[in-house]
């Protein structure tokens, strides 16, 4: 089955005067249809990146240096303008961190949706506001008849991050981009959030790429996790995998630091501290990225840059993992 | 040995903050004034030496009720005492002055909370200079290195400008900030909820390590449960400016009983990926300006009865925890 | 990577990029020099009685036939040499539009500082005030200062007190952009947590309004300050062309041009046209100037 979207060595730069900063270097991932990947990273990682890379909303002067998008076995990395922009509402959706500034305040959610629809879709104007009413429906409205003329500063928080939602599902997407969609919301509206976006995933068998920092969303909607550091892929590999047992010592290390309740009295460790913090992208450490971080660092770490190879159930960039046994003792 | 006299006592205390339209938009549209209750009737008290968590979503007060404690606004209502002396009377402000210096805060955002014009060392020197603690530019130099190491940085970092350094090196500024005039209660106000979950991790271990050291007592205010249970000995839940639920950490986690609690555990991401089962969450948190009659918390509550919707819930206390809600009080759940 | 030397890189880098600003900035730089250094470099003192010949009034340019090689820009109808009227001029118009400036900004920003971080009654009095006196157009306003001055003070006073009187007339009716944009960035700052974190350490409120909030706001006062020189030499000159700006024995460029426009229609045009050059380059390069620092400085635009 041709996935929905596959990224090939991607590589975006932003030309400075003081030479070119690589934000992405190198991610080369797969997405199939129905399924959720998640793409997580602390700031700085370059997870945001590659999905405004997808998506073709990359901001000059970035731009893409190398590698291969493909949407359904189509490349869209190189197309003009005009025909991203086709594509990019019709068969690419995309959520945003901020709803409020997702949606345009001046005109009603109703004209929104319905205008997003017609320009994909052939509609006249009653069926696509009979559309926009199943999908505002399907994403949890209540009373969408009443609702559906009602402006974005008339929503809460939650329900408008519904409606952004609706609105990146009105011309069947076979792909989703989602960055940080529940970072803004409260804790218990992000549970609501995470549970339609799943449902609506498997349900339309659309692909989505949920972009964030927080481990836990992606503990429970995502299928399998790619977790990228200064710009390049960490660790990937199905959700339970990466979390339970992770293989990169980075993965590791950013699951111990996470915060996590205790049920029963259990005594209270210090949280696991990784030392320093993510290079910044014109200090990029030669060979592994993260070894002058690493615990496990040697001598192979500093020289040569590990590929993605196979570790356990997962795929990690560290010479850990290396077969050969060449140099190496760990 | 603890004294048995709390270090920080709240009673009554309320905040109120009028919202309404300007007068001429009322007085042409007949509109009425309108009031937000922010805070309203909370009452707890903080040991010396604990921490004390305070926990709620967007709109529960506790923002609003840190600044209360430090002196940025005057209570509405009630009373907040420190070491047995009250400091919310603004005629009194006077005698409350030398309790102020023994607290301090430590704000949200790394990035808003040092004036970008100034540099390092002055900003940490700042409460040396204003509580007079010394005059000697030497000994001021020598406080700020010291306090600088102490939280991780280099004497050297002192000459630089808080751009220069990344969100968790300045959260580590402003640390060393609140330290400077030797407080011993310090106010965090969601001092990690801007970091990344490593850098939370270094400022986590760091505030504890400060507390064992220095005797710190510390009230510390987060939407995230799992951040709290790191670092808490007592929590506190907030709900539309209620206090709802107060106990030790231990017993919050494995019993909690006010249902807003239970609701917000559940919504806690299950990274241990054990597969629980989880009661679907209901609705928003209301509109503040308008919050539901009786029990704030009853169009949310699986559990509300027609008592719930007439009749706020008191706190009751069952031994060292409290309770807010009638189910619990009438052991209906 | 030192942001604060790459910010001045970038302004620097920015101003390189652009061939007007280059032009602009060397233009303005040669009005101002050689103004301040007119009394050494102007081949003639025009206000010295003794030195005016009238026999040479009248004279035309230097390339024109009947020109003469010592007076290249012409004289006027006393016989003052142009090129150094113009230099002197200049010099004075530079000098009230930036005194002018002066004013206006340490009055403007004191109060919008005041306005902003004080609120409730003070803000609302100072801006009402503010929105009162911009309802009357600067010539106006500058007018009405002009006209009290002189009645007030005794006929003797007028020559030294005229230039005095024209600055502050001129400050007087420019305070108020500056107190509104001090106003609205104080109003923001105020709000931030940096000058929370001051309150909770105990800072009196004038500290906190002088050493944390003012360097913060100051930045697009210097953007307008530098379009507000332009636009104040011009009130100037308009104020002086009228006849109520600098006495005619300073003449500024404004007077320059004054006098100039009636010898214009009996054909003596180098009187006015030269006087007019000299202001409008002054003025455009030091509005291109303040256009540049202003989309350098605007931290979207980069």
């Amino acid at each position: 089955m041709t996935p929905v979207l596959e990224i090939t060595d991607l590589r975006v730069e932003f030309p400075t005067r003081r030479g070119s900063l690589v934000a992405v270097d190198g991610v080369s991932l797969a997405i199939a249809p129905g399924e959720v990947l998640g793409v997580v990273g602390e700031s700085g990682a370059g997870k945001s990146l590659t999905g405004t890379a997808v998506i073709g909303l990359l901001e000059p002067p970035g731009r893409i240096a190398a590698g291969e998008i493909r949407l359904e076995g189509e490349r869209i990395d190189r197309l003009p303008h005009e025909r991203l922009r086709r594509i990019r509402g019709r068969r690419i959706g995309a959520i945003f961190q901020d709803p409020l500034t997702s949606l345009n305040p001046l005109y009603t959610i109703g004209a929104q949706l319905v205008e997003t629809i017609r320009t994909h879709l052939d509609l006249g104007a009653g069926a696509a506001r009979e559309r926009a009413l199943a999908l505002l429906g399907e994403v949890g409205i209540p009373a969408p008849e009443a609702r559906i003329d009602h402006y974005p500063h008339q929503f809460s928080g939650g329900m408008r991050q519904r409606v952004v939602i609706a609105l990146a599902l009105c011309a069947e997407p076979r792909l989703i981009i989602a960055d940080e969609p529940t970072t803004a919301l409260d804790v218990s509206i992000q549970a609501q959030i995470i549970q339609l976006l799943k449902r609506l995933a498997r349900d339309h068998g659309t692909a989505v790429m949920l972009i964030t920092h927080d481990m836990g969303v992606i503990a429970e909607t995502a299928d399998r996790v790619a977790v990228m550091y200064a710009g390049r892929i960490a660790e990937i590999g199905p959700v339970r995998e990466v979390i339970a047992a992770a293989r990169h010592p980075y993965t590791a290390g950013l699951m111990g630091a996470i915060p996590k309740i205790r049920r029963a009295g259990a005594a209270r460790a210090p949280l696991v501290q990784i030392e320093g913090a993510m290079p910044r992208l014109n200090a990029i450490p030669r060979g592994c990225a993260f070894h002058p971080r690493c615990a496990k660092c040697f001598e192979r770490c500093r020289s040569e840059r590990p590929e993605l190879r196979a570790a356990g159930s997962n795929h990690a960039a560290c010479w850990l993992y290396d077969e050969r046994p060449a140099s190496a003792q760990a | 040995m603890t004294s048995a006299l709390p270090l920080l006592r709240l009673e009554g205390v309320g905040r109120d903050f009028d919202v309404s339209r300007p007068w001429l938009n009322r007085v042409l549209e007949g509109a009425p004034r309108r009031l937000l209750r922010a805070v309203d009737g909370v009452s707890f008290e903080v040991r010396r030496g604990e921490t004390l968590a305070l926990v709620g979503e967007s709109g529960c007060g506790k923002s609003t009720l840190a600044r209360l404690i430090v002196g940025l606004y005057a209570p509405s209502r009630g009373r907040i005492e420190f070491d047995g002396v009250e400091v919310s009377d603004p005629a009194r402000r006077s005698e409350a002055a030398p309790m102020r210096r023994r607290m301090q805060m430590i704000f949200q955002d790394p990035y808003a909370s040092l004036n970008p014009r100034w540099r390092v060392r002055e900003i940490v020197a700042e409460p040396v200079v204003v509580l007079n603690l010394s005059k000697d530019g030497f000994k001021i130099d020598e406080r700020v290195a010291e306090l600088l190491r102490q939280v991780g940085l280099a004497p050297e970092d002192g000459a630089k400008y808080p751009h220069e350094f990344s969100g968790g090196q300045r959260q580590r500024i402003s640390i060393a900030r609140a330290l400077a005039g030797h407080p011993e209660f310090l106010v965090c106000d969601e001092p990690t909820s801007a970091l990344d979950v490593s850098v939370q991790a270094q400022i986590l271990n760091l505030m504890r390590d400060l507390q064992a050291r220095l005797g710190l007592t510390y009230l510390f205010i987060s939407h995230n449960l799992a951040v709290v249970s790191q670092i808490a000995d007592r929590i506190g839940v907030m709900y539309l400016g209620r206090l709802v639920e107060l106990a030790s950490a231990a017993d919050l986690f494995a019993r909690p009983r006010h249902p807003y609690t239970r609701m917000l555990l559940d919504a806690v991401p299950d990274l241990e990926m054990s597969g629980r089962q989880r009661t679907p969450v209901a609705g928003e948190v209301p509109n503040p300006l308008a919050p539901p009659a009786g029990c704030a918390f009853h169009p949310r509550c699986p559990h509300a009865d027609e008592r719930c919707r007439r009749e706020s819930p008191a706190l009751q206390w069952r031994g060292e925890a409290a309770a807010a809600c009638h189910a619990v009080e009438e052991q209906r759940i | 990577m030192d942001l604060r030397t790459l910010w001045q890189h970038d302004l620097a880098y920015s101003f390189r990029r652009s061939p007007v600003t280059i032009a602009a900035a060397a233009l303005a730089l040669l009005c101002v020099g050689s103004a301040l250094l007119a009394p050494w470099i102007a081949p003639y003192n025009p206000f010295d009685a003794a030195s005016l010949d009238l026999n040479a009034a009248l004279a035309p340019p230097a390339w024109v036939d009947s020109g003469v090689a010592a007076h290249p820009l012409g004289t006027d109808d006393q016989g003052r040499d142009m090129l150094s009227t113009i230099l002197y001029g200049t010099r004075i118009s530079l000098a009230v539009g930036v005194a002018a400036v002066l004013f206006s900004v340490t009055v403007g920003v004191a109060l919008g500082l005041l306005s902003g971080y004080a609120g409730g009654r003070v803000d609302a009095f100072l801006m009402r005030v503010a929105d009162v006196q911009l309802s009357f157009p600067p010539i106006l306003v500058a007018l009405l200062i002009n006209g009290v001055a002189r009645m007030a003070l005794p006929n003797s006073a007028q020559e030294q007190i005229a230039i005095p009187v024209l600055v502050l007339a001129l400050g007087v009716s420019g305070w108020v952009q500056y107190a509104r944009t001090v106003r609205g960035s104080t109003l923001v700052e105020k709000n931030r947590e940096y000058v929370q974190a001051a309150r909770v350490i105990g800072r009196h409120p004038l500290a906190i309004m002088l050493r944390h909030v003012l360097p913060n706001v100051l930045g697009p006062v210097l953007v307008i300050a530098t379009i507000h020189i332009a636009t104040a030499i011009i009130t100037e000159a308009t104020l002086s062309f009228l006849g109520v700006g600098v006495p005619p024995t300073t003449p500024s460029l404004g007077t320059l041009i004054s006098r100039g426009n009636e010898f214009l229609i009996s054909g003596v045009w180098w009187i006015v046209i030269f006087p007019g050059f000299a202001l409008v380059t002054l003025v455009l390069s030091v509005n291109l100037l303040g256009d540049w620092l202003r989309d350098a400085l605007n931290p979207k635009l980069r």
